[in-house]
């Protein structure tokens, strides 16, 4: 079946076999996005993370057919390298990224974090993040990018 | 975001036609697109070691290709490559491109491994470039009849000192070879003139990671790939009895299944008609329980046959100190947890075979030994083997990306159909090789002055092969000839750096370790590391002396002793004699370790910072203090990056993570039974970069993981007077250890 869905502003028709899908499949596949990752399927790492009606999701674990008819966001609807949002920025100037597998989800829920508080603790900010997992130990370095930004949209 | 941007779109543009060496090499370069068929082959472009072409070539418009057999794991090292090599050229940093692991054209510089990369492979490549560059000013003299001492290069121009019309590299040599051997003894630049290496230059790699638009391997396509999933045995050595995908053919998009032996995958032309015929193909497995019980685990690993004892580091006679008469005896058993790799992506790869030849795309730490592994498991003739590096998520070591592209070649040789593969969650934290368990006996002896006289460390450490290859997966279960798994360099740093005047380390090599073993960030080194540091601190409480005073009248290193006075003045380090007692139910506690890594190269020193709820027995680490000497430096801020991610991710191996298995399999297959350190628990880290300029440079990746264990161990011991010589250091193992004080 042809599934319409609303992407970073753009709307877009999938075809999908299954409507449990999960929507990271669509996403990845079938509009060649990379920005949302693989990391468990389990909606325990935050690595696939996008937003929805500008909530911060894990798209490995939303099917494709609840997210019709949404306002779907993945990283790169939040911004480009010529117009980058003030996380990416700030990542790039905390060079807050190690291998980066994980830095989709860092962003990703940090800017819904963002959205409710603009003026976070770095307690607040670790503790919005708990739930995202980054092997490579950048987190002090993306505490940093997200008290940056939060910064420079103040 | 501006300049790196457009570096970063020539590495990952489409498929680049590189002139080099006047001949045309075709790279298969990584595509957001679909790329389109197999790349042409038949390049002349040499990869040899020796040659400054197997390095590097120079274009007609003057830009600059470094041709990288190692590669960048997401440790940066790309961009320190780029830095060492446009430094040694006299070049902008955006005029080189580095192409890493493609076995076509980049040079064997070994496994991505031991913090070789900037100490080995960028040493090899910045003396391609002073060679090259070397014999360029020649070609310059000539052409422009000065005197070569007169001439200067500058933006790839070489020019008279003096002034006047120079002559650019393009001119010199673009397009063409070089055909020289690479000569140790072309002059390197000095150090002091250096504008682009010792700078903390921003990655190149982090614009398009933060954007969406960077390629990994799990985002990388060919035309009419099919996706598969393999389906692993219920117990790890279990024999495939039977299959039946009868239901999988409802689902749209299912192909069908491969079995070859006990190897099992089904096919699909989407990924989630893979997915799901994963979850619903019918399996009959022969049972298996050839693993140990989890609970004595040490007693499996103590118990294991012998194959061989090797002293690593002997001086002096500690069979006879330890028995004289007055001597202060003490003793300890250490022992070290199984770790996964824990990559955050699971491993992927994709393979085609096309016209008898196979290419596979694969994020492995080490393209050049995969291609002999596939050669070797497919029985095909090398040439036909081509692999390319594109980057994964972190792997920390040897994890399942080498078996994932082991899995898609295989099945892209049984279809004749590009194959990805892509590891679930399971298959990652199931079936990674692992770090081994490591058990260790100490025993130490002091005279009636407090001098340490005797010491002796035995380690019980898994055999090893010849070779350093890892078995592959897909080889094993298939029944097709196969390597042998190597655990690692993981003897190294059981050798002490202090002068004791009696000293026996031995390793006891023993047959088989539970897990099919790899090498994981800082093999041996760490374990080894931890208990040796760990004993230290109990011989400076029973010799009544500071530890940091301790350590540096037992050495005899300046710079070591450097380091470790750097390390006492950043951590602001108090000397003390014996601990501290404290009230309360929270109580808190430093520890210090040292390491000179693996006896012959960096020096680390860490102080840490802990808090024990003697309640609960949870241990919280607060910070992290770090001196750190590799070194000349290429980018200070990329070694700070390292050094955090090693101190990061090594209190998570320290005080959470332990694999979890049954007598069949491992049962820790999720972030749930394997957590690791999450944002709140993770400490803060000071650093004291120590930069020699004039020095070799050597690695970072792993050294600073080493000294964190046994660090927070003495901090604990601090804190509360109790000796937790179990990693890792959980809640129940604290509370035993404070019942016992």
């Amino acid at each position: 079946m042809k599934m319409g869905l609303n992407v970073n502003g753009k709307p877009v028709s999938v075809q999908v076999d299954d409507p449990d899908m999960p929507l990271l499949y669509a996403l990845r596949n079938d509009l060649g996005l990379h920005g949302p990752r693989f990391g468990c399927g389990l909606g325990q790492c935050g690595s696939c993370t996008v937003h929805i009606d500008g909530k911060a999701m894990r798209s490995c674990s939303v099917p494709v057919s609840a997210a019709a008819g949404k306002k779907i966001v993945t990283l790169e609807g939040l911004g480009t390298s010529a117009k980058p949002h003030p996380l990416q920025r700030a990542f790039v100037e905390e060079q807050a990224v190690q291998c980066g597998y994980c830095i989709n989800g860092m962003i990703m829920e940090a800017a819904a974090f963002l959205q409710t508080n603009r003026k976070p603790s770095e307690a607040q900010i670790r503790e919005a993040l708990a739930g995202n997992l980054c092997r490579c130990g950048t987190h002090l370095r993306i505490v940093r990018a997200v008290k940056r930004a939060s910064d420079m949209m103040a | 975001m501006t300049s790196q941007v457009v570096l970063d779109s020539v590495d990952t543009s489409r498929r680049d036609f590189l002139k080099a060496g006047g001949a045309l090499i075709v790279t298969f370069a990584i595509s957001d697109k679909l790329a389109a068929a197999t790349p042409a082959p038949s390049p002349v472009k040499t990869v040899a070691e020796d040659e400054v072409d197997g390095f590097i070539a120079i274009d007609a418009k003057g830009n600059v290709t470094v041709y990288s057999g190692k590669v960048d794991l997401g440790t940066g090292v790309r961009t320190a490559l780029t830095q060492i090599a446009a430094e040694e050229l006299s070049v902008p940093l955006d005029r080189v491109t580095v192409i890493q692991g493609d076995t076509l054209v980049t040079p064997d510089q070994g496994i991505t491994w031991g913090s070789l990369t900037i100490q080995v492979g960028g040493m090899q490549i910045r003396q391609a470039a002073a060679t090259g560059r070397n014999a360029l000013l020649g070609e310059a003299a000539t052409k422009l009849g000065v005197g070569k001492d007169a001439l200067a290069v500058k933006d790839g121009v070489v020019a008279p000192k003096a002034g006047g019309k120079g002559v650019t590299y393009a001119e010199l040599v673009g397009g063409k070879e070089f055909r020289l051997k690479l000569d140790a003894k072309a002059p390197l630049k000095d150090p002091a003139d250096y504008t682009i290496v010792g700078k903390p230059l921003a990655r190149l790699d982090i614009p398009d990671k933060v954007t969406g638009r960077f390629t990994y391997m799990q985002d990388f396509k060919l035309k009419g790939m099919i996706h598969a999933r393999v389906i692993r045995p219920r117990a790890m050595k279990a024999s495939l009895l039977a299959w039946n995908d009868f239901d999988c053919r409802k689902i749209p998009g299912y192909i069908g299944a491969i079995r070859k032996g006990s190897y099992l995958a089904v096919l699909g032309h989407s990924e989630w008609a893979a997915i799901k015929a994963s979850q619903i193909v019918e399996t009959t497995w022969s049972e298996w329980e050839g693993l140990p019980e989890k609970t004595r685990l040490w007693e499996y690993v103590r118990n294991s046959k012998v194959v061989k004892d090797e002293d690593l580091q002997k001086v002096g006679n500690t069979a006879d100190v330890m028995k004289a008469p007055g001597m202060k005896q003490i003793a300890a058993t250490y022992d070290f947890a199984i770790h996964t790799h824990g990559s955050i992506g699971p491993s992927c790869a994709v393979a085609e075979y096309k016209d008898g030849k196979l290419t596979c795309w694969t994020a492995s730490q080490a393209p050049h030994l995969l291609r002999k592994q596939l050669v070797n498991m497919l029985s095909m003739h090398p040439d036909d083997v081509h692999c390319i590096y594109i980057e994964g998520s972190g792997c920390y070591g040897r994890n399942g990306h080498e078996d994932a592209a082991a899995d898609a070649a295989l099945l892209a040789k049984e279809t004749g159909l590009p194959v990805r593969v892509q590891w679930m969650r399971a298959d990652e934290h199931g079936w990674d090789p692992k770090g081994p368990p490591t058990l260790y006996d100490f025993h130490g002896a002091l005279d009636d002055q407090g001098n340490v006289v005797g010491w002796e460390s035995e380690a019980f450490l898994p055999d090893r092969p010849k070779e350093f290859a890892v078995t592959l997966l897909a080889a094993e279960l298939a029944g097709l000839p196969r390597d042998e798994a190597h655990p690692g360099n993981i003897f190294q740093s059981l050798a002490i750096p202090y002068t004791i005047p009696n000293v026996r380390a031995t390793a006891h090599w023993v047959a088989g370790t539970p897990f099919r073993p790899s090498w994981i960030r800082t093999p041996g080194r760490m374990q080894n590391t931890y208990a040796n540091e760990c004993f230290f601190d109990e011989i400076c409480v029973a010799a009544r002396v500071d530890p940091l005073e301790f350590r540096l009248k037992n050495l005899k290193d300046p710079r070591g002793a450097e380091l470790l006075q750097r390390l006492g003045r950043l951590a602001n380090w108090q000397p003390r004699k014996e601990r501290t007692q404290q009230t309360g139910d929270v109580v808190r506690g430093r520890g210090l370790a040292y390491v000179k890594y693996e006896l012959a190269r960096t020096y680390v020193g860490a102080v840490a910072d802990v808090e024990v709820d003697r309640r609960s027995g949870a241990v919280r680490v607060t910070k992290f203090y770090v001196a750190h000497d590799c070194g000349q430096i290429i980018n200070p801020d990329g070694l700070k990056n390292q050094i955090e991610g090693n101190v990061v991710q090594t209190v998570s191996r320290t005080l959470i993570e332990d694999l979890q298995f049954d007598r069949s399999h491992v049962t820790s297959l999720d972030w749930k039974s394997y957590p690791i350190l999450t944002f709140p628990e993770v400490p803060e880290v000071a650093i004291d970069l120590i930069d020699r300029p004039t020095e070799k440079p050597w690695g970072a990746g792993e050294p600073t993981a080493a000294v964190v264990p046994p660090a927070i161990a003495n901090a604990i011991y601090d804190a509360t007077g109790a000796r937790v010589r179990s990693v890792p250091f959980t809640p129940e193992k604290v509370q035993a250890a404070l019942k016992s004080v």
